[in-house]
């Protein structure tokens, strides 16, 4: 089994009104010191075959997972992971 | 004529959309289901608005997958006019047939409300029933329609003129007050604000009825000179 965890982040510069938002309510708890809160989204998926593994995901993560003109993406993979 | 609305799971405006071609406009229309392969035999086609699988991933995203998208993709190769309004304006940013992406409102909030728009460009089919700087007021419904794109690519759509519609206050953090963008070659249309809800003056509005007029009008003047 090998497990993969994908990683996308809004690209610097894109606005995000959600992190901002978070950020408020962090400063709103007392955090006074918390600064650049940007939210992402975590994709974890697993693969029973060990074949071109990084080359899908390359793929999966261009073709849909993100979106080149907004966010970027970085993915780990683990193999032999026992479930 | 014959308009093709798409029919995505998750579509709710394709109602809207039908009746805009069919009775408000006069012209045929039909409703295509997202999985059919095919979109031949329509004069154009129309994407509706709606939340097309939950808006799950990213707005759009999931239904650029679809069969159908394909086929959209050869339609626009062929000329055939696409006009995609909010949920279909973010389907074909995410299918690559227009350039950019639309992000969450600046303000977080889901905005549903009459807008006014100016009419940038009225050298296109889907505006030349309109006046060049023209006001018209059309309403919004969206909680994503914060268009985005990188400097070089807002420089391209200025230098082709490519920005169809811009809003007069924008509501929603937009680049450059987009509201509506054309592809390079003119007959892909996608816009956030709903000029299908804006038909008829029992609808509060019928400024966007032009809209649809043009593809019509323009349609009649393509099919004079190809017969």
């Amino acid at each position: 089994m090998i497990k993969v965890n994908i990683h996308i982040t809004l690209k610097e510069g894109v606005l995000d009104p959600q992190g901002k938002a978070i950020e408020g309510s962090l400063n709103t708890l007392g955090y006074q010191g918390v600064e650049d809160v940007r939210v992402g989204k975590f994709i974890e998926m697993t693969f029973s075959d060990s074949e071109q593994v990084t080359e899908q995901v390359e793929q999966m993560c261009q073709k849909l997972l993100a979106n080149p003109v907004i966010e970027n993406y970085s993915y780990t993979i683990e193999e032999g992971v026992v479930q | 004529m014959k308009f093709a609305v798409i029919v995505f799971p998750g579509s709710n405006c394709d109602r809207d959309m039908y009746y805009a071609a069919k009775d408000a406009l006069g012209a045929e229309a039909e409703f295509v289901w997202y999985q059919n392969s095919s979109l031949e035999g329509y004069d154009a086609i129309l994407l509706p608005g709606g939340f097309s699988y939950g808006d799950y991933l990213r707005c759009g995203a999931i239904a650029s997958t679809s069969e159908i998208v394909k086929s959209l993709h050869r339609e626009a190769d062929r000329g055939t006019p696409i006009l995609g309004v909010c949920n279909g304006f973010q389907i074909l940013l995410e299918s690559g047939l227009l350039p950019g992406a639309l992000l969450r409102n600046k303000a977080l909030k889901f905005l549903c409300h009459h807008e006014n728009l100016v009419v940038r460009n009225n050298q296109t089919l889907f505006t030349s029933e309109y006046e060049k700087g023209q006001m018209i007021s059309i309403p919004i419904a969206h909680g994503e329609g914060n268009y985005f794109c990188d400097p070089t690519t807002l420089a391209q759509l200025k230098a082709n003129n490519q920005i169809v519609f811009t809003y007069q206050n924008n509501p929603n953090g937009s680049v450059e007050d987009i509201a509506g963008i054309v592809n390079e070659k003119g007959n892909v249309l996608g816009m956030m604000p709903h000029p299908e809800r804006a038909t008829e003056a029992i609808l509060g509005s019928e400024d966007g009825l032009n809209l649809f007029k043009s593809m019509l009008v323009n349609w009649r003047e393509s099919y004079v000179t190809n017969a």
